[in-house]
């Protein structure tokens, strides 16, 4: 496709869960908890009303869903700030200064004083019915290979609560996640390929991760904001893939110039959506379709001059019919039939006619089906038309859910601007010269940057470097190093793999300093312990981590022998086996070695024992 | 307009005011948005912007210029819409706003919450009431609960009824929940009902979605329709939306700070409870039916009353203090079955001589005060302090209150505080009535 020729506009807007001790407005940890709940709270939501009396779009869609939520609550691990049942505490502090961290990463301007908002949102997400989130920064940079991308803004603001299940009748969340401090960074619009978007969203995974944010699955969430000039913004949520992007692209491209040529169409053909509802219950009395059989209500409606326009294909496997239907599903049906499908789902071509006839449509025509309760139908059908009428206007502002094979499915209408208001219950927050410049002073180096600097500054392999700045440990390596002079590979090696290992068999690596890996590392450095010694020395420290480490050393026997000591072992053994050297000479190296680390094992250097063996087999030569 | 010094003169020079969109330029960066007004407790020196993307933000003024963009209009607030009819099949309900708003209309623009206080704003904000019944709405203050005071009790027991008189089927009132207790308390003793009178209020806010005014609004004009007439209070029952209580208003008490069930009966059991659109009386509870009480009201009452949480160490001086600054009654939180240290008694003796009645309430809150048990407690009745019993200080404190409104005659005062007037005694304390 010639995306310059379509006009193609992309932003990102990415959101970033932050690895802070407490959640953003109360003491709560920031971990998920997949323990048995303590309490289940039954909750209800309904939207408030703007000034003009005008419900927000966003808001009323989900309104009409009329759920019911249930809240999973923990006696210990959730508070009374995430049931709404007490006004949060003061601001993390340490939130914000992690954003300020990332807000200056990425060139921005920082605001002079943070006020927190409520964002309405009644999808039961937030207990409150709305979101807190804070502008931190505006106005920033990152420069790509595409050129510079502005980074419009960076808030912080509160996870949403962790969806569980939703039936008929109620819609269940967990509560740990509520309120863990979350930052939203925007890109401006104007990423114009698709490669870009997803160079851009590396570089602010790169960033994102040079500072203490949460790693996993779902602790960060891509969506992205697509148009084409003819078509309309529309945006794309949990991007998760990030080598998805391109397919998800063209096949939003895709649909949107398919809805711009179903438009045309409609109006070439003069379409109508006719507004009567039709009853069908007795047209399918005697039905085969187990589908209508059951339902108690079967409705229809008419959509003149539509017909082989809802089957027509949007996106891969997806049609116009697939589009309306995923606004009929917002009311409780589980799908439509449409003229353009059938026969099919147990309904008989002569039913398809017989239909036909009743409507009194011609081979123009189209019309939908729906069955269910009867107002379940009912009010299925109004979306029916609605969606159907919106046809005539192509491509309509939405936010649509990022599916797995780089489709899009319709979620709801774009929220408008002005659901948020002052959190009236949290102080303004101050951000002063005081607070920020320590943070610009001591900016942590983006990750790349780091591996290639320790690559080069202590002779490390690629890989080491690599597994020391993905696992977040080339801080504790630089550190050691800056007061033990020691071999950096096996520090690395340490670090990147064999604590991986140890913990592994079950012991509790967090347990292990910065300090016991400076004692254990300064011990190899003056030669008391062998490199080989170095993972079992790290477990006994686990072991007993308050005892010295030369102290563990030796309770272990994994000092080494001074030189003396090994002369004087190896002298025994090759005077035990003067026979042997007289006969092979030189050639007894090999068994004597091999006689020599049984002994000393662990207990001395081998290239040390190699040096020793050789030189007493020459004395008796 | 709460700007203060510095922000305001910069507004003046600049000529902006609030509502206009403006520019903010600082050295490398502007900000564009509208001007909202600041809190007026927060620091000079800043304006608060509302972007384009919804955001507030606080500007600091030093070393920026202003460019007025476009003069906003003061945003209307408000409902638009016909006439609501009045249905001659349903009943008429009065509600009653003292402040605490019943409901709020938010204007995004500003953040502002704007209190609905006519019939129809309230019904446009909660349509599903007009199922329900006919409304009168009158706003008669709006004031923090906190700053509630008796003359307002007086006033919302007359405006009660007046309503009442002119035909209303219930009452409902909105009420800040901090001193809703007391309210309540003072509306049993002051009224004689012939229909339900229903305290509610909310402890979420009704500008959120998730506000408990909703759920006890539509709940109170249930208990306003019912058949049960007295004053009680309607509020959740647990942290759930599905079901409320009402409690007895002279036995009600709140007791946590921010909780939805905040309210709860105190040596005693919520009279009923509502669920799914319906009223269930509990069984053991002999209420008073409706139209079985004429209309009385009595609203004299004695405002000079002291209220004194005794503690370890406390001096008579608190004692004493009142009596010589003229107060014509004091109740007291005395600790455990009802007692004070014993250097108050001779203080307490003094008050009895001067005929100032005290009366003993239990900061334990749940139990019945008695006063027989150990030597301080019989020392403190021979000073003549009257048994609270197992009224709530609240309670005993708003009765004490409403008797000396009735009597200066301290036999009278004495005798009327023993006399169960609202239910605001029991005479047998119930295994159930703990921590419910």
């Amino acid at each position: 496709m010639d995306w310059e020729k379509l006009g193609l506009k992309m932003g990102l807007e990415i959101h970033q869960q932050l690895n802070t001790q407490h959640k953003l407005f109360c003491p709560c940890k920031t971990e998920l908890i997949d323990d048995e709940h303590n309490e289940l709270i039954r909750r209800n939501l309904r939207p408030t009303q703007s000034e003009l009396g005008e419900i927000d779009r966003a808001a009323l869609q989900e309104s009409l869903r009329n759920l019911n939520f249930q809240y999973e609550a923990y006696n210990y691990n959730t508070c009374l700030v995430e049931t709404d049942d007490e006004p949060p505490h003061s601001l993390n502090e340490e939130a914000l200064e992690i954003s300020i961290t990332i807000a200056a990463l990425m060139n921005m301007h920082i605001v002079d004083e943070f006020h927190t908002m409520r964002k309405q949102v009644i999808d039961g997400s937030n207990t409150g019915g709305f979101q807190r989130t804070g502008l931190v920064a505006t106005d920033g940079y990152l420069d790509t290979p595409y050129g510079r991308v502005a980074i419009e803004s960076l808030g912080l603001e509160e996870d949403a609560a962790r969806r569980i299940e939703t039936t008929d009748n109620y819609t269940e969340f967990r509560l740990d996640r509520l309120g863990i401090p979350l930052a939203e960074i925007t890109t401006d619009p104007s990423m114009h390929h698709p490669e870009q978007v997803r160079e851009v969203a590396y570089m602010i995974g790169q960033v994102l991760r040079s500072t203490n944010v949460k790693r996993g699955l779902g602790t960060i969430r891509q969506d992205l904001n697509i148009s084409i000039s003819e078509g309309a913004r529309v945006e794309i949520k949990g991007v998760q893939n990030l080598d998805l992007m391109s397919t998800i692209v063209e096949n939003e491209v895709t649909r949107q110039l398919n809805l711009i040529d179903i438009k045309k169409e409609l109006n070439e053909r003069n379409a109508e959506v006719l507004e009567e509802i039709h009853d069908l219950d007795e047209l399918f009395e005697n039905t085969e379709s187990k589908i209508l059989k059951s339902a108690e209500s079967i409705k229809a409606v008419v959509l003149k001059g539509f017909n082989g326009l809802i089957g027509r294909e949007v996106q891969p496997g997806r049609r116009f019919g697939t589009e309306i239907a995923s606004y009929a599903k917002k009311r409780g049906v589980s799908g439509i039939f449409h003229s353009d499908e059938l026969p099919a789902y147990g309904i008989t071509q002569e039913e398809v006619d017989k239909v036909a006839e009743f409507l009194d449509i011609g081979p123009e025509d189209a019309f939908i089906i729906v069955a269910h309760d009867e107002d379940i139908a009912i009010s299925a059908l109004e979306e029916v038309k609605r969606r159907a009428n919106l046809g005539f206007e192509g491509v309509l502002e939405e936010t649509r859910k990022s599916l797995d094979d780089g489709n899009t499915e319709y979620m709801r209408p774009l929220p408008t601007a002005n659901r948020m208001y002052l959190e009236t219950d949290i102080p303004l927050f101050k951000i002063t010269d005081e607070l920020v410049e320590p943070i610009k002073n001591n900016l942590p180096e983006l990750p790349d940057v780091k591996k290639e600097r320790i690559i080069k500054e202590y002779n490390l392999s690629e890989d080491l470097a690599n597994q020391l700045v993905k696992r977040l440990e080339a801080d504790v390596f630089e550190n050691i190093l800056s007061d033990v002079d020691v071999n950096p590979t096996p520090v690395a090696s340490l670090l990147a793999y064999d604590l991986r290992e140890i913990k592994r068999e079950g012991y509790d690596i967090t347990i292990l300093t910065t300090q016991h890996f400076k004692d254990l590392f300064q011990l190899l450095a003056d030669g008391k312990i062998a490199k080989d010694s170095v993972t079992k020395l790290a477990t006994a420290i686990i072991e007993s981590p308050e005892e010295e480490v030369i102290k563990i050393a030796e309770n272990n026997n994994l000092t080494l022998l001074s030189e003396g000591e090994v002369c004087e072992i190896i002298a025994n053994i090759v005077a035990k086996n003067e026979n042997m050297v007289k006969e092979r000479q030189m050639g007894a190296m090999g068994p004597l070695m091999g006689m020599s680390m049984k002994e000393l094992k662990g207990k001395a250097d081998g290239s040390l024992v190699n040096k020793i063996v050789k030189e007493e087999i020459q004395k008796l030569l | 307009m709460t700007y203060k010094e510095i922000a305001k003169k910069y507004l003046e020079t600049n000529g902006i005011t609030i509502g206009d969109t403006i520019k903010v330029k600082k050295e490398d960066i502007s900000y564009e948005g509208i001007l909202l007004d600041r809190s007026e407790d927060s620091e000079d020196g800043y304006l608060v912007l509302k972007l384009d993307s919804g955001y507030n933000i606080g500007v600091a003024i030093e070393n920026t210029e202003a460019e007025l963009i476009e003069k906003g209009d003061k945003p209307k607030i408000g409902y638009e819409g016909g006439e609501i009819e009045k249905d001659p099949n349903k009943m008429d309900i009065s509600i009653i706003s003292t402040g605490g708003t019943v409901s709020s209309i938010i204007d995004y623009k500003t953040g502002a919450v704007h209190p609905a206080f006519t019939a129809e704003d309230l019904l446009r904000a909660n349509p599903e009431l007009l199922d329900y019944a006919n409304y009168n709405v009158e706003a008669l203050y709006n004031i923090l609960s906190e700053n509630m005071k008796p003359k307002y009790w007086v006033e919302a027991a007359e405006s009660i009824a007046d309503d009442i008189s002119e035909g209303s089927d219930g009452i409902v009132i909105a009420h800040g929940t901090d001193t809703l207790h007391y309210t309540s308390a003072a509306l049993s003793f002051m009224l004689e009902t012939p229909v339900p009178i229903i305290i509610t209020g909310a402890q979420r806010s009704s500008d959120r979605p998730s506000t408990d005014a909703h759920v006890n609004l539509i709940d109170s004009v249930i208990a306003a329709k019912s058949d049960l007439a007295e004053v009680s209070v309607c509020m959740h029952g647990s942290l759930d939306d599905n079901y409320t209580y009402l409690h007895k208003g002279t036995k009600v008490r709140k007791m946590h700070t921010s909780r939805r069930d905040t309210f709860r009966s105190i040596n005693f059991e919520p009279i009923a409870k509502i669920e799914n659109e319906s009223i269930e009386i509990n069984p053991h509870y002999n209420y008073t039916k409706r139209n079985e009480k004429e209309l009385k009201v009595n609203t004299a009452i004695e405002e000079k009353v002291g209220f004194i949480k005794s503690f370890p160490g406390i001096s008579e001086e608190f004692i004493e203090y009142h009596i010589d600054k003229g107060y014509k009654g004091l109740v007291i939180e005395g600790t455990g079955l009802g007692h004070v240290p014993d250097n108050l008694i001779k203080s307490l003796s003094r008050a009895n001589d001067e005929n100032i009645p005290v009366v003993m309430t239990s900061q334990c809150l749940y139990g019945r005060v008695n006063m027989n048990v150990y030597s301080t407690g019989r020392e403190i009745i021979d000073a003549g302090v009257i048994s609270g019993r197992d009224m709530t200080p609240e309670t005993a404190y708003v009765k004490l209150s409403w008797v000396l409104g009735q009597s200066e005659d301290k036999k009278e005062v004495e005798k009327l505080m023993n006399t169960n007037i609202a239910g605001e005694f029991n005479e047998k304390s119930s295994i159930k009535y703990f921590l419910n």
